[in-house]
């Protein structure tokens, strides 16, 4: 063999890996996919076919219409936890990195090492007490529990994140505002905040992503059906569900992800930026 | 008349406070933008971090409202209780299966997607997506579905003749089933490799070809040395997560049949918040922690034997 034919051996190899991964991959999606388009098990489990032989939206509407409540009251109830919490986390996560990556003072080194500590410190293990905690709070069956701690900047993951990219910029501008008579304030409003605008828009996004998914979060502390979230909403139906018609099981699945892959299709540069700036957890 | 002497002491008393203030205000800016994230840190993450310690030594229970110090009985019970060790024994085999699987993986794939790959974009997608939505409920109802014993999985492998495996009833076969789902979602810490081995320095690589290196031989000597701190940052992460994992297990086979798939954190929610027996889950948890911890510091430790930080040093 020439090495010409060698070196196009390789890449024909390379393709054929690449296709065959990819196919196990994304095939799992799209079989479930054409399957929330079938009429019945009977069809889903008969071939190993997508395509559906008369494409009915049967598994959405009955599956949307569940009772007690529509599905769109839970969608609704997740947004309305998701999007504070987004904005708590960019805010405090940015003040906080601004704080640690901009200034010095005592103790500086050991409390950034204990911010950094407790990103190891399994959620696990706080659970228990932090149950309690809001128990006294009375913040029981509702979002508080899940909502309030991002404001104070408790996913140090995305502080580390800002850090590191506040680190990495010079601060010429920043003296030049502090000459002008800019207050440090004044500073991280008008001169960090824009350039660190698209490590802020990667926090946001990847927070969207993980509290739009989050399920212990929801179990543990909401009661009420008519507060579910997506997550909690779509396992109940499952259970529930005799018989199991996995037609409007997997429907209403695939409802609960759409935001998160458009989402994830808009913004996928950034999120492979923000993951291969410092690694993600995932 | 003293009072005019007494106000103009007074007010340079005041002024000069004012004046430290500010400057101890100017000194310690930093810590008034770190105040958010240090209430929370007290609040929200060392309080209940020091006092699950302290329900781990008591039985505090919801249903009883007295709570006594009982020492280490919590943590005899867990030893004593073949459930529970079984529970630590799983989430261990689980974790040792997931975490090489899934980084073996995605680095063979990140280093495949590194050679001059047409539409690497595309790839690159196909195989982040899983990961993205990993965590969701609904990828979960997924791989139930995908394994049903009349499901995909069942219909691909008796196509090549093999008999139907009842892979959510059968014990033997659940705790991978479980792993699988893990082990799919290995895009994220792919992407991290991929942009690690894009850090390379072709020259290297080069230099090594005309010295006679082979393919195989310049992967072992030159890319994995170059991005071995990406691989040690990619395993206690991995390492982590694996320990604490809930969703799956917890969706798809409800930790059964048998407890085969009762992870440590599915053990640790059933007696917290089903039972309600907090000082048992606490210990639980504290036990939990001490493994990751334990691990943790191993992989720290270990760093210096085959972690490569570049000429500089550490």
């Amino acid at each position: 063999m020439t090495r010409r034919q060698r070196s196009t051996l390789s890449t024909i190899l390379r393709y054929l890996v690449l296709g065959i991964v990819g196919l196990v991959m994304i095939y799992p999606m799209i079989w479930m996919v054409g399957a929330s388009f079938k009429t019945s098990n009977a069809e889903i489990f008969s071939s190993i076919g997508f395509i559906p032989k008369n494409p009915t939206l049967d598994g959405y509407i009955s599956g949307w219409n569940a009772e007690p409540y529509k599905f769109g009251v839970y969608m609704f109830n997740t947004y309305k936890f998701v999007i504070p919490k987004v904005i708590g986390t960019v805010i405090s996560s940015t003040v906080t990195a601004y704080g640690f990556s901009r200034f010095k003072f005592k103790g500086q080194g050991f409390l950034f090492g204990l911010c950094m500590a407790t990103l190891f410190l399994p959620q696990v293990v706080l659970n228990v007490p932090q149950y309690l905690l809001f128990s006294q709070m009375n913040w029981l069956n509702s979002y508080l529990p899940i909502v309030v701690p991002s404001f104070f900047a408790v996913d140090t993951y995305f502080v580390f994140m800002l850090v590191q990219f506040m680190r990495s910029i010079s601060r010429e501008l920043e003296e030049a505002a502090e000459i002008d008579g800019c207050n440090s304030l004044q500073r991280l409003v008008y001169v960090i905040v824009p350039m660190v605008k698209p490590s802020m828009v990667s926090c946001a996004l990847f927070q969207f992503m993980w509290s739009s998914n989050d399920f212990m979060g929801p179990l543990i502390y909401i009661d009420s059906v008519k507060k579910y979230t997506a997550s909690l909403g779509l396992r109940m139906f499952m259970d529930a569900e005799a018989g199991f018609q996995w037609n409007k099981v997997l429907a209403l699945s695939i409802i609960t992800i759409l935001p998160s892959l458009i989402v994830f299709f808009l913004a996928q540069d950034q999120f492979v930026e923000g993951i291969s700036a410092g690694g993600v957890k995932g | 008349m003293s009072s005019p002497k007494i106000f103009k002491v007074v007010l340079i008393v005041c002024v000069n406070t004012v004046k430290k203030l500010k400057k101890i205000m100017r000194d310690n800016m930093g810590i008034v933008y770190i105040i958010p994230w240090l209430i929370g840190f007290l609040v929200f993450k060392f309080w209940p971090f020091a006092s699950s310690l302290y329900y781990s030594f008591t039985n505090y229970n919801l249903f009883n409202s007295e709570i006594s110090w009982i020492g280490l009985k919590n943590y005899f019970t867990i030893f004593e209780t073949a459930k529970y060790t079984k529970s630590f024994i799983v989430t261990f085999k689980y974790a040792f299966m997931t975490v090489p699987l899934k980084l073996i993986f995605a680095l063979f794939i990140a280093y495949i997607l590194n050679f001059k790959i047409k539409g690497v974009n595309i790839f690159r997608t196909a195989y982040y997506v899983p990961s993205i939505l990993g965590g969701s409920v609904a990828i979960a109802v997924l791989w139930q579905f995908l394994f049903q014993t009349d499901g995909l999985v069942n219909q691909i492998i008796g196509i090549f003749g093999a008999n139907p495996i009842n892979w959510l009833g059968d014990s033997r076969y659940t705790l991978f089933v479980v792993a699988l789902l893990r082990v799919w979602q290995f895009g994220s810490a792919m992407v991290v490799f991929l942009a690690a081995l894009k850090g390379v320095p072709q020259d290297l690589y080069e230099a090594a070809s005309i010295d006679g290196a082979s393919k195989t031989r310049q992967f072992f000597s030159i890319t994995v040395p170059l991005i071995s701190p990406v691989i040690f940052y990619n395993l206690v992460t991995q390492l982590c997560q694996a320990f604490q994992e809930f969703n799956g297990p917890y969706i798809i086979t409800k930790g059964g049949p048998m407890g085969s798939t009762t992870l440590i954190s599915l053990l640790i929610y059933n007696n917290a918040f089903k039972t309600y027996d907090m000082g048992l889950a606490s210990a639980m948890a504290w036990l939990l922690f001490i493994i990751v911890a334990v691990l943790t510091v191993i992989s720290f430790i270990s760093q210096k034997y085959w972690v490569y930080y570049g000429d500089e040093g550490r």
